[in-house]
């Protein structure tokens, strides 16, 4: 069924998919690039290629820069799928997807998984009402469609945060407020990381806090307990801050409290994880290659480790190097040669992304949601429900599912595993890699009959 | 709640029977965020209103239905003539 083995296939067209497929294809390997989306780019040079000058202006250098991988990746041999859902993975590297209602089977020698993050649930009261997204989400119109939201509220903390604030408040967007999470302790952790070889992003984050403040946009720092007020959808938000509760009213609320790994088909796959403390999140385990836990499994970028845009790409390239040098299409002498310099960029930037994890790291009141807050978006399980079960002996995010179907709708606990952790590690005081997560298995996106059908066509 | 900055090359399709207008390069989520309509479907368990959250095709809250089939409104892109319409709780 399945067609003859390509060397390497990738899924995920963002900076490290596109760098890896650029890598491979350039030392003769055959690649297919899988990608969910219509055109490269990933989340983070999204649009990029619809050419809106108007758009990608207002995005600034660092969005326009992913051009130059966009059109490295066109002139290359990669066959590249777009608008192709892949939904499993398997041990021998046979991946199955969707595309235009039709399911199909290719096999690689090596899967490379470039899915890059998710937005790290931050539950809270009121964070399912329409009117309320992430801030990611908000920023994914403006880059695909010149669409803004009108007076939002941006609540949370991490570099896209202010990112989305900077980039809205150029549009000409005025924003209602930046509610912010970020602690003093956070900034003391951080203080003993200072990249000092780094300053040029740091200058560039300094700059979107600094254009908050000249455009006086109202700025609440150290803000907790925030829920989201309205009863069919969004009208406000409320919050304490400096010992005083603040109700502001909008019908916008921008969520936002870092990116985490996209582990569904590593988890599908069994591949060992391990919980990362500064990241407060699970990593998929690999090796310096990009190597899982199944040989002909790697994984590369974000989906990794959170690094960003630029660690994601040279990450890419080593990713590739070392399957092209396990493929025998380069040798391990030439992989070393090609992989010392992107090794050493992302040795750099390590610094940075170590000073920001600490900075942003999500604060105490995300991973301890009310009770009345809704934890399992889909099928509408509160925080309270899951502790409840914890006194009845549940242990596990697993059996989280037969208490009350907790991560078993549509998103298949993208937007509830973590925080399911959390809570059972609190609640039976076990780390979070004695709790683990959910066990995901394939289909990892919903598929018709009629395409689990047409495979047998 | 949303605008857009530029109105180019504009098509209408419909929601629920109502002419919604488009932009080239939108999707069927993010037009109908750009004509003010935010919540598009009811939850199975309370019958919730909710709208399309992530706008990266992973939460599943943006779901509608088109020629019978339920799909992500943040994945699709609006088209002249499409049809779109609410997707239907499982109670309905």
């Amino acid at each position: 069924m399945a067609t003859d083995d390509t060397d390497i296939v990738i899924i995920g067209g963002g900076p490290a998919g596109m760098s890896a497929a650029i890598c491979a294809a350039s030392h003769g390997a055959t690649v297919t690039l899988l990608d969910e989306q219509p055109t490269a780019g990933g989340q983070i040079y999204r649009g990029l290629s619809n050419g809106d000058n108007r758009i990608a202006g207002l995005l600034g250098k660092d969005y326009q820069y992913g051009k130059k991988l966009i059109d490295q990746l066109a002139r290359t041999t990669v066959q590249h799928l777009t608008n192709t859902t892949v939904w499993s993975v398997d041990e021998n590297a046979v991946i199955t997807y969707s595309k235009d209602h039709q399911a199909n089977r290719i096999a690689a020698k090596i899967v490379i998984i470039a899915t890059g993050a998710l937005e790290r649930p931050y539950p809270i009261p009121g964070w399912t009402l329409p009117g309320v997204m992430t801030a990611g989400a908000a920023q994914i119109l403006l880059k695909t469609s010149g669409i803004v939201p009108e007076q939002p509220v941006l609540a949370g903390t991490g570099p896209l945060l202010y990112t989305v604030a900077s980039q809205l408040l150029g549009a000409g967007v005025k924003i209602a407020a930046v509610v912010d999470t970020v602690t003093s302790k956070n900034h003391l952790r951080a203080a003993k990381q200072f990249p000092i070889t780094t300053p040029g992003p740091l200058l560039t984050g300094l700059s979107y806090l600094k254009k908050i403040k000249r455009t006086q946009t109202p700025y609440y720092k150290g803000a907790t307990q925030l829920k989201i007020t309205g009863d069919r959808s969004a009208n406000g938000i409320e919050f304490q801050h400096k010992g005083k509760v603040v109700s502001l009213r909008s019908n916008c609320i921008l969520l936002h409290q870092g990116v985490i790994p996209n582990t569904q088909l590593s988890r599908s796959l069994r591949l060992e994880h391990h919980w990362h403390s500064l990241q407060q999140c699970f990593h998929p385990s690999i090796d310096q290659w990009g190597k899982s836990s199944l040989d002909n499994i790697r994984i590369a970028g974000d989906g990794a480790k959170i690094g960003g845009a630029i660690i994601a790409e040279h990450h890419g390239t080593i990713t590739a190097l070392g399957a092209l040098a396990d493929l025998e299409k380069i040798t391990e002498q030439t992989r070393d040669k090609l992989a010392a310099l992107p090794l050493a960029a992302i040795h750099r930037l390590d610094r940075l992304r170590h000073f920001l994890d600490a900075l942003y790291a999500p604060p105490v009141h995300y991973a301890e949601p009310t009770d009345d807050t809704i934890i399992c978006r889909c099928e509408e399980v509160t925080a309270g429900d899951i502790r409840r079960y914890a006194k009845l002996g549940c242990v596990g995010p697993n059996q989280t599912k037969s208490f009350g179907r907790c991560g078993m709708g549509p998103c298949q606990g993208r937007y509830c595993s973590l925080t399911v952790t959390e809570i059972l590690a609190a609640e039976n005081k076990l780390s979070q890699d004695e709790v683990g997560a959910y066990r995901i298995r394939s289909p990892v996106k919903p598929v018709t009959l009629e395409e689990l059908a047409s495979l047998h066509d | 709640m949303f605008k857009r900055l530029h109105d180019d090359n504009t098509f209408v399709f419909t929601f629920d029977g109502t002419d919604i207008q488009a932009c080239k390069g939108e999707t069927v989520a993010a037009a109908l965020f750009a004509n003010g309509i935010a919540a598009l479907r009811k939850t199975h368990t309370s019958s919730s209103q909710r709208g399309p959250f992530c706008m990266m095709g992973a939460c599943y809250d943006c779901l509608v239905e088109v020629d019978g089939k339920t799909v992500q409104s943040c994945m699709l892109p609006a088209q002249p003539g499409l049809q779109v319409n609410r997707a239907k709780a499982q109670d309905e």
